[in-house]
């Protein structure tokens, strides 16, 4: 049975309409100060700490995003933290405040379909993300180029584009998940202590408990411990259980993006890579190619829960 | 607004919502257990019955909000399910308990609906405010509406309908929660859309309104349509006369001759002089044309409108047989 229309009618209404809100809102506000500021310190940190060091170094704008000093995460390690954030602070009301306001079935009774409701929320959150991380680009080039005084170049340029864009993709993970919460829980305030919780255990839980799911899974053999290396059956059982998070593969796309000479993002190599000190860096389109799988990723995590929140919104009742 | 309805008001009444054997269910139990209505261009239908009777789901089925598990419905000739735009585009509904954006003001709340609705900019502003002044909100259309009243809000949700000239009002209960003077005025408002031609279907618990506002009245119970027509009509049904007549007058005789006249099926006499006809019309003229036949003197004629309370009341404790149901 075919639908009468397009389901996208009244997409660009919804979409103009969330992102006035959006912007104009205290909660985005809030969020806002909350990335700037600690994005800031980090930057800070990174420009002291790259301003002692005279070496030569063809990626000076890129080592702004990933140099860190302790006890500060780097700038890119900071974001792959709030940009969840952001998210779920964005999308955790999307449904359940329009039941809760009571506006969903007199929303509803106009000429549109639910298809375009979902949609222009969702993109309108995410096009706020974007504008905020392109604000915060920005900042990072501008910093870079008044206190490191160096213009970037073309490639510099490219690499931190990617970013841009894996970022937003990583953000699209986070935000469709927020609002598949919130169309399953009623209460908005359950659905972000859901998603919050969610985000907590993926970001600070997992990467504890992916090493010892992997020793359950494939146990190390003890001859390699006796040699001082890791069973690399037991690393790649690690690596992939890693990767459910999407946390892990927007910091390993970054890592393959950002840091030029990374040259696999495999398991073994990848502590010894992090120094960034061996073999020369590669040629953008490689870095990209590293990155890829790990964006696709990213992208897939966005619709299959986006398809999952709207399947489940198409069945709901409208009434509450 | 004014070519749609001009032109619907020459035509013969046609059906424009029709149910055949609706049904829907959840589960097992049936919420809306195949009704069938015909509601007619221009006319005021209600929709009464019992908390959880159906009349909402029946409602949100014409807009295609829910499906129907069987049967057939047909708004304005179409399937709101299969072609819930063509539907929407020229109803609009009132829901129960309507909300509005509380941070934006009420115009801009009633832009986004006309946005939604493709509306033209500048048609868009200038039916905006004509709908907001008709229903008395224009000096506060640019207040936010988390100031607004129960009464305005509710006001605010007709103007969203005035304003997308809409040929089929749906207001579920939408004096719920007014005060008298707020009542009378809504109503006055729903009369409004009912003289530009406008058909208008209501549910409601206020059973003197409904009476007063509303051509014809359908009855649900736990799903089924008991009882369905315009109030006289149903008074003779269930009360088994309509109209209850009082005649004050001296005469000889004038009981026996006001036994004659057609309709009347009984007269009570009360006192020497005064009488009380159960009808199935309004019998006033020919009682007074009885009592003037006998040379007799007629000092009052008093009539008693059948109350759809009184039906309502005598339906349900007549039917009624103790069954628990869970009203929401
Ligand atoms: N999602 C649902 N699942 C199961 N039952 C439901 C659901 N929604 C409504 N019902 C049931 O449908 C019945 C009819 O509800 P409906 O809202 O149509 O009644 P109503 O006549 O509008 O009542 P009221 O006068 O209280 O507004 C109720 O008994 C209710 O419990
Ligand atoms: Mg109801």
């Amino acid at each position: 049975m075919r639908r009468e229309g397009s389901p996208f009618q009244g997409l660009s209404t919804v979409f103009v309409k969330e992102l006035a809100d959006h912007i104009s809102s205290i909660r985005m506000l809030m969020l806002e100060f909350l990335v700037v500021f600690t994005a800031l310190a980090a930057l800070y940190e990174a420009i002291n700490s790259l301003r002692q060091t005279t070496a030569e170094d063809p990626f000076l704008l890129l080592r702004l995003f990933t140099i860190d000093r302790a006890p500060l995460p780097s700038f890119v390690a900071i974001l792959g933290f709030l940009i969840p954030l952001m998210a779920i602070g964005l999308g955790f009301d999307a449904i359940n405040g329009e039941h809760n306001r009571r506006t969903l079935s007199r929303i509803l009774a106009q000429p549109i379909y639910r298809d375009a409701l979902l949609l222009g929320k969702f993109l309108a959150a995410l096009a706020t993300i974007g504008i905020s991380l392109a604000a915060l680009w920005l900042l990072v080039i501008g910093l870079g180029l008044i206190f490191l005084g160096v213009p970037p170049g073309g490639e510099e340029i490219a690499r931190s584009l990617v970013f841009l864009v894996v970022a937003i993709c990583y953000a699209g993970v986070w935000l469709s998940l927020a609002m598949l919460l919130s169309t399953v829980f009623r209460s908005a305030a359950t659905a972000a202590l859901v998603s919050l919780g969610v985000w907590l255990f993926l970001t600070v839980l997992w990467p504890m408990l992916a090493p010892a799911v992997a020793q359950v899974i494939a146990p190390a053999d003890p001859r390699y411990a006796l040699l001082g290396l890791n069973d690399p059956v037991t690393a790649v059982w690690t690596q992939e259980l890693l990767r459910l998070s999407p946390n892990d593969l927007f910091g390993e796309a970054m890592l393959a993006v950002l840091s030029p000479t990374t040259r696999t993002l495999g398991p073994v190599f990848l502590d010894q890579l992090r120094g960034a000190v061996m073999g020369a860096p590669l040629p953008f389109r490689e870095s990209v190619m590293i990155a890829w799988p790990q964006t696709v990723g990213l992208i897939a995590g966005t619709i299959v829960l986006f398809a999952f929140g709207y399947v489940l919104f198409q069945r709901q009742e409208v009434r509450a | 607004m004014t070519d749609q309805s001009s032109e619907s008001r020459g035509t013969a009444p046609d059906p424009v919502i029709a149910a055949r054997g609706l049904t829907r269910r959840y589960g097992a139990t049936a919420v809306v257990d195949a009704i069938d209505f015909d509601i007619a261009r221009g006319e005021v239908f209600g929709l009464l019955g019992p908390n959880g009777a159906g009349k909402t789901t029946t409602i949100l089925m014409m807009l295609g909000l829910t499906e129907n598990s069987s049967g057939e419905i047909r708004v304005l000739g179409f399937d709101p399910a299969r072609e819930p735009l063509k539907v929407k585009r020229r109803v609009g509904y009132l829901p129960d308990a309507v909300g509005f954006y509380d941070q934006l003001t009420a115009t801009e709340n009633l832009a986004y609906t006309a946005k939604l609705m493709g509306l033209a900019r500048a048609e868009r502003a200038r039916l905006i405010e004509a709908a907001l002044l008709r229903v008395g909100l224009a000096d506060v259309a640019s207040k936010r509406v988390a100031t607004f009243s129960r009464g305005m809000r509710q006001r605010l949700g007709l103007a969203e309908i005035i304003m997308k000239r809409a040929e089929i009002a749906i207001l579920d209960e939408p004096t719920s929660g007014l005060d008298p003077q707020a009542t009378l005025e809504f109503l006055g408002l729903i009369g409004e859309l009912k003289a530009e031609g406008i058909t208008v279907l209501l549910s409601s618990h206020m059973l003197d309104q409904v009476q007063r506002i509303c051509d014809r009245v359908a009855l649900f119970k736990a799903g089924r349509i008991v009882l369905m027509g315009a109030v006289p009509d149903l008074a003779v049904k269930v009360l088994g006369a309509g109209f209850v007549v009082e005649v004050e007058a001296e005469g000889p005789g004038i009981a026996r001759r006001l036994a004659l006249i057609p309709g009347v099926t009984q007269v009570e006499t009360l006192a020497v002089d005064r009488f009380r006809m159960t009808a199935e019309r309004d019998v006033r003229a020919d009682a007074a044309r009885a009592v003037v036949a006998v040379d007799g003197a007629l000092r009052r004629l008093s009539v008693d409108e059948p109350s759809l309370e009184a039906i309502y009341a005598r339906y349900f404790q007549t039917t009624s047989t103790g069954d628990i149901r869970h009203a929401a």
